[in-house]
């Protein structure tokens, strides 16, 4: 698979249509895993890195899950390609940022991807569209499974597998979910919730990691802790914490439409009409539109199968995906204008909001 | 009382002085306006303090005993972590266990691995240990014309080859 035919073919995340995924939009899982009797790779020096980069690869295709997937070198993507992986989640900012003797694998529907050399020689990704972490632990543990086969991996009866930082010790793995909790954050209780999750040894991150903001009210919901606890245990755990954010969202989602329904109801005709007929839209302000129409889908006022349409666009919208739909390059400054024409299209054929059946199902 | 504070990570007066429960353990730190901005402390959503505690290295007991040491494998020090707040190589993991094992206490639920073991790697790697000891001891044997015992390891790495290729095809 060429790296052209795999920008062009959707992602795993973008079509999901299942009510499944109405609050939890995606769930990822994350193996840190490294190569015994070599250095790091922020350690290691450019010989030793480029030497684990051919083996990782000639192990990753060895394995029936990355057959006939995607296999290059960091050198042989290009700018604009790198800044797609990124917002599909396939690849991390800090990998997009390397030179070379780097790289990435992904299977062809893109539900694994395994970067080489990010911060530790390994990091095995798996990606399920929706609430789905045990199905995610099970196919990233049979992968996993597959690539130790082949590949020695630096492990201590007592610490676990050995990762560049020591965070990550003892099972390596983080699972998150991404959330969609606009009710939370519309009656101001995310700043409570981050507390509550954090206290629980969990990690709340914006849509795109580590400092990123949460415009769209999309969260990452992570794992802080990776030893003393088995895989199973973890998952179990984050699983509950989930469960009871989602129990939170539903809850509030409730009272703003007991209390304050006119308010809520106004915000999504607003951003209906905004999306309909907007010639300027940034990407943080076409996030957070979207997202009220996602409420709003989730409320019934839109036909069921439009979740899966703005979760398509929450991507599309996005800097690098605008860009390459639009085939050629373009002033940053026209961007807000040519996001704005695409969410005009894409609105244009959607229905007016029925507020009156919203709570009939 | 503010005045005497540094922060941690540059040693410039701190200004931001922050508490974090995790697992139930109390964190605390302080920080200068502009590190606790490049650390993403003024993002509430992205910001974690344990994360940042070990990125700085800042370990709640200096453990100082491993100051001069270098790791065997890759030269690394501990110094270099402090700096990068990662390690050189999982050799390092031993060599800085006096500098490790406390850290590892407050940020992990437990210190010792309770998950996962790579069984087929682990019985891979054991076998080529196995094997390159026999081989040093089959080489010693002929030098010093111990042929009797020169025989018998050069069967006995016959031997752990055949039972590892067996126990690859039937697993």
């Amino acid at each position: 698979m060429t790296l052209a035919s795999l920008i062009d073919t959707p992602s795993e995340l973008t079509d999901s249509a299942s009510s499944k995924t109405a609050i939890v939009l995606m769930t990822r899982i994350r193996l840190a895993r490294n190569l015994a009797g070599h250095a790091f790779p922020g350690w290691a020096d450019k010989t030793e890195r480029a030497s684990i980069v051919e083996t990782c690869r000639q192990a990753l295709a060895g394995t029936t899950q990355m057959k006939r997937g995607l296999s290059v070198g960091i050198e042989e993507i290009g700018e604009l390609e790198r800044q797609i992986l990124v917002e599909r989640h396939l690849i991390s900012r800090e990998l997009s940022g390397a030179k070379d003797s780097a790289g990435v694998v992904i299977s062809r529907d893109q539900a694994f991807s395994v970067m080489i050399n990010e911060e530790d020689h390994l990091r095995i990704q798996v990606l399920r569209a929706g609430f789905q972490l045990k199905k995610a632990w099970s196919a990233i543990n049979d992968f996993d499974n597959a690539l130790e086969s082949t590949l020695d991996y630096a492990f201590s009866p007592t610490l676990g597998y050995l990762t560049a930082c020591p965070t990550n010790l003892g099972t390596g793995l983080r699972g998150s979910a991404m959330m969609h909790l606009p009710g939370l954050v519309l009656s101001n209780q995310m700043e409570k919730i981050v507390r509550a999750v954090n206290q629980l040894g969990m990690v709340v991150r914006g849509l795109f990691g580590e400092g990123s903001d949460a415009s769209g009210s999309i969260f990452q919901i992570s794992n802080q802790t990776t030893l003393g606890e088995s895989e199973e245990d973890i998952i179990k755990r984050l699983q509950a914490v989930l469960q009871s954010i989602i129990d939170h969202e539903v809850n509030a989602r409730e009272k703003l439409l007991e209390t304050d329904g006119s308010k809520l109801f106004d915000k999504i005709g607003r951003a209906f009409g905004i999306l309909q007929n907007s010639h300027l839209l940034t990407s943080s302000e076409a996030m957070n539109l979207l997202s009220l129409v996602r409420l709003g889908v989730d409320l019934g006022m839109f036909a069921e199968d439009r979740r899966a349409v703005v979760d398509r666009l929450f991507i599309e919208a996005q800097p690098g995906h605008l860009q390459h739909a639009q085939k050629g390059s373009f002033e940053p400054e026209q961007r807000d204008r040519l996001r704005a024409s695409r969410l005009r299209h894409e609105f244009s054929t959607f229905n007016r909001p029925d507020f009156d059946n919203v709570g009939k199902n | 009382m503010a005045s005497s504070l540094k922060c941690e990570i540059c040693g410039k007066p701190a200004t931001v002085h922050l508490t974090q429960i995790v697992n139930n353990k109390v964190y605390k730190v302080d920080l200068c306006e502009a590190c606790a901005k490049a650390k993403g402390v003024t993002d509430p959503s992205g910001f974690s303090l344990a994360d940042l505690l070990v990125k700085a290295a800042l370990q709640p007991e200096a453990a100082a005993p491993t100051a001069g040491t270098r790791c065997p494998d890759c030269g690394f020090t501990a110094l270099d972590f402090k700096k990068h707040g990662r390690f050189g190589c999982p050799s390092c993991y031993e060599t800085f266990k006096e500098m490790v094992n406390p850290m590892l206490e407050n940020m992990h639920k437990g210190v010792a691995h309770v998950g996962k073991v790579p069984h087929s790697a682990l019985s891979r790697q054991s076998v080529h240990d196995r094997i390159a000891k026999l081989e040093t001891e089959l080489a010693e044997a002929i030098k010093t014309e111990r042929y009797e015992d020169a025989a018998r390891f050069r069967d006995e790495i016959a031997q752990v080859k055949k039972d590892a290729s067996a126990a690859a095809t039937t697993p």
